[in-house]
């Protein structure tokens, strides 16, 4: 089975460029150029200085001791939470940033949720001095208030979006209309494996380090360079894409996807969209979708706003459906009580989007010899008052 | 004959169409527009089938798909309403949306529903001309129905012709590199634009549209084409309306007369 993506910019049934007319030009010079441009030898020089140096790179592969203790398995956690700028998001606008230098693009967009994106994508034009326009829902601006300070303070502009649910799906739609009407100088940094192609495969190849660097850290931890199952959650899918990457070939390793169910799949609140969705068009690209039998779009639900998605990358559609990958999915309480374990247990508070991959250890048991890796996609300083607002449910 | 191709041959130039979109501003205004635009002259009427997510389109025609989804529009309201107009008007109808829509109903569903309702023509900004070479071309075909695709400012003139081959009835060529929107006057460069694309030697007549909001706009794109569209300066019109009947007589005759 390939797992890669083909000439047209699909996995199997899933990707494609479903795209207006109007953004065709963007879209083919970076379809045309961005294989070359980071197959250049100057290009990964730059990238990998910069993730060494600026990033933190590589991020440790910890043993989490007292947690395996506690679920009677071998635990290795993969520290995205360390890097700069505190989640995973950081890969991948590290890498479209020095795309947009060589594409001469001078002017940078990107949407954000969580608001995580929206900082990796302000901090590296700060670094490279080029401007920078944040799409952001409203109800996202108001609830991840710590990070558009942060947006504001690096320099970028935060623009508020208020069509639609007021939240990702409509502030992407916004970025998109940004690159309608911006054709020439402005480079869109999406941040995740979604939209058309090649942004899945170009997201998908600047995160591939998260198990890159697995492969040789968990040699030198466990003398055996593959796991028996890797754990992420997936909003858009990136960093579960980076964490399975250098693996989807490698049958004898379990890929688990982990999605937000939200307040339960029949709530009608829910994110979980490879159960409540079909195969659609979202965002310029073919994958499965949350939608009505008109083909509406569904507004989603999560505690987690960089769950909060109603679309998948279209690499993650594929491993579902050919059966590579397997998705769980994860209540905002069950994510509340694990980001609480995790903490007692090791002193580590995770983001409310990692917190999913965390629970998935309640549902599923493992061997006691079995060696699962847990992709920690980022660290929970912004959602503390989310963690303050739950400290006494039960 | 498709009542597109039929029009093209009785008119060659100072074709005007209007777009408008379904469900709004209220759910049964679809039926009343569309007689209220034919009989004050316009040639031909793009109804739009609000989707959730319209890309391609600014903030007038995205707030009038908000309130006609609200106002509870589907698609098979969006065909009932059609249908039970067309006795009453013969000018060519289009149906303008995103493709999400036409996969969820099923394209040969789509296709024939399009037939029944006396649908002439097809826009779906985001359908990929490769996509409706290799997938739909046969079903639309067997319906007779007129795909009309899209070109920018942007467009090589390789792909134009490429986009102008797979069209039936005309092209649509968008004034400039934007989503859907009111602006009121046409630049120096748009005109540098449109007189590259008189150049072209094209299958199909041109139609421009995208921010033709007025009489003045109309008459310019009008000389470097056949025709022109007008939508979000309508649907502002419709927005403030509180007689919808007279003000889009007394709109569209400001842009004829
Ligand atoms: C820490 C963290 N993890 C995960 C995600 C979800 O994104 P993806 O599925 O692309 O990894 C986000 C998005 O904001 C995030 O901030």
């Amino acid at each position: 089975m390939d797992y890669s993506v083909d000439n047209n910019g699909f996995y199997g049934d899933f990707g494609g460029a479903f795209i207006p007319e109007m953004m065709y030009p963007n879209i083919e010079e970076l379809k045309h150029n961005y294989l070359n441009i980071i197959n250049d030898d100057s290009f990964k020089k730059e990238f990998q200085t910069l993730l060494k140096d600026y990033v933190g790179r590589p991020s440790p592969l910890y043993f989490a001791k007292r947690l395996s203790e506690h679920y009677n398995t071998q635990i290795y956690l993969k520290r995205e939470d360390l890097n700069h700028t505190g989640a995973h998001k950081i890969n991948n606008t590290i890498g479209q940033i020095l795309v947009a230098q060589r594409l001469k693009k001078t002017r940078i967009i990107a949407e954000t949720g969580a608001g995580q994106h929206g900082v990796a994508t302000a901090t590296v034009c700060a670094l490279m001095g080029l401007q920078c326009i944040v799409y952001m829902g409203d109800l996202d601006v108001q609830r991840q208030a710590p990070n558009v300070a942060r947006m504001k303070m690096l320099g970028a502009e935060v623009v508020p979006v208020h069509c639609g649910n007021k939240t990702l799906k409509d502030a992407t739609n916004e970025a998109l209309r940004d690159w309608i009407n911006n054709p020439v100088d402005t480079h869109y940094i999406i941040g995740s494996v979604v939209g058309p192609h090649p942004y899945p495969d170009m997201v998908t190849r600047f995160q591939s380090v998260i198990s890159e660097e697995m492969k040789y850290q968990l040699k030198e931890k466990t003398g055996n360079e593959n796991p028996d199952v890797i754990i992420a959650c997936v909003g858009g899918g990136s960093n579960a894409a980076g964490a399975f990457y250098h693996y989807l070939d490698v049958n004898s390793v379990k890929l688990i996807g982990v999605e937000a169910s939200g307040k339960g799949l029949d709530t009608g609140q829910s994110a979980a969209t490879l159960v409540l969705g079909k195969p659609g068009i979202l965002h310029g690209s073919r994958s499965i979708v949350m939608q009505n039998a008109d083909g509406q779009i569904t507004e989603p639900y999560s505690i987690s706003a960089g769950l909060d998605y109603p679309g998948i990358g279209p690499i993650h559609s594929h491993l579902f459906k050919t059966g590579r990958a397997i998705f769980e999915n994860v209540t905002d309480a069950e994510a509340l009580k694990a980001a609480n374990l995790l903490t007692r247990l090791e002193g580590i508070i995770p983001a409310l989007e990692t917190a999913h991959a965390l629970a998935v250890l309640e549902k599923i048991s493992f061997g006691r010899h079995e060696v699962i890796v847990i992709n920690i996609s980022g660290r929970g300083d912004k959602d503390m008052s989310t963690y303050l607002e739950h400290l006494n449910d039960e | 004959m498709n009542r597109i191709q039929q029009l093209f041959l009785q008119k060659k130039n100072n074709i005007l169409s209007v777009y408008f979109t379904a469900g709004y501003p209220k759910l049964t205004d679809t039926g009343i527009l569309i007689k209220t635009l034919a009989k004050s002259g316009v040639d031909m009427i793009e109804v739009g089938m609000p989707f959730s997510d319209p890309l391609a389109d600014g903030p007038v025609i995205q707030h009038s798909s908000e309130i006609a989804l609200l106002n509870g529009i589907t698609m098979k309201l969006y065909f009932e309403q059609i249908f039970q107009v067309r006795s009453e008007v013969d000018l060519p109808l289009i149906f303008m949306g995103y493709l999400n829509m036409v996969i969820q109903f099923g394209p040969e569903n789509f296709c024939a529903h399009c037939k029944d309702a006396g649908i002439d023509g097809v826009i779906l900004p985001d359908m990929p001309v490769e996509i409706y070479k290799k997938e739909f071309r046969p079903i639309f075909e067997k319906y007779d129905l007129y795909p009309v695709f899209l070109i920018t400012p942007q467009t090589s003139e390789e792909r134009i012709k490429q986009l102008d081959a797979a069209s039936k009835g005309f092209l649509y060529i968008v004034s400039s590199s934007s989503t859907t929107g009111i602006k009121h006057k046409i630049e120096h460069e748009q005109i540098e634009y449109f007189k590259r694309i008189q150049k072209i030697a094209l299958k199909n007549p041109g139609i421009i549209g995208f921010g033709i909001s007025n009489k003045d706009t109309f008459q310019q794109a009008c000389a470097y084409a056949h025709g022109a569209i007008i939508g979000s300066a309508y649907i502002k019109i419709l927005e403030n309306s509180t007689d919808i009947e007279k003000d889009t007589q007394r709109f569209i005759e400001q842009i004829l007369y």
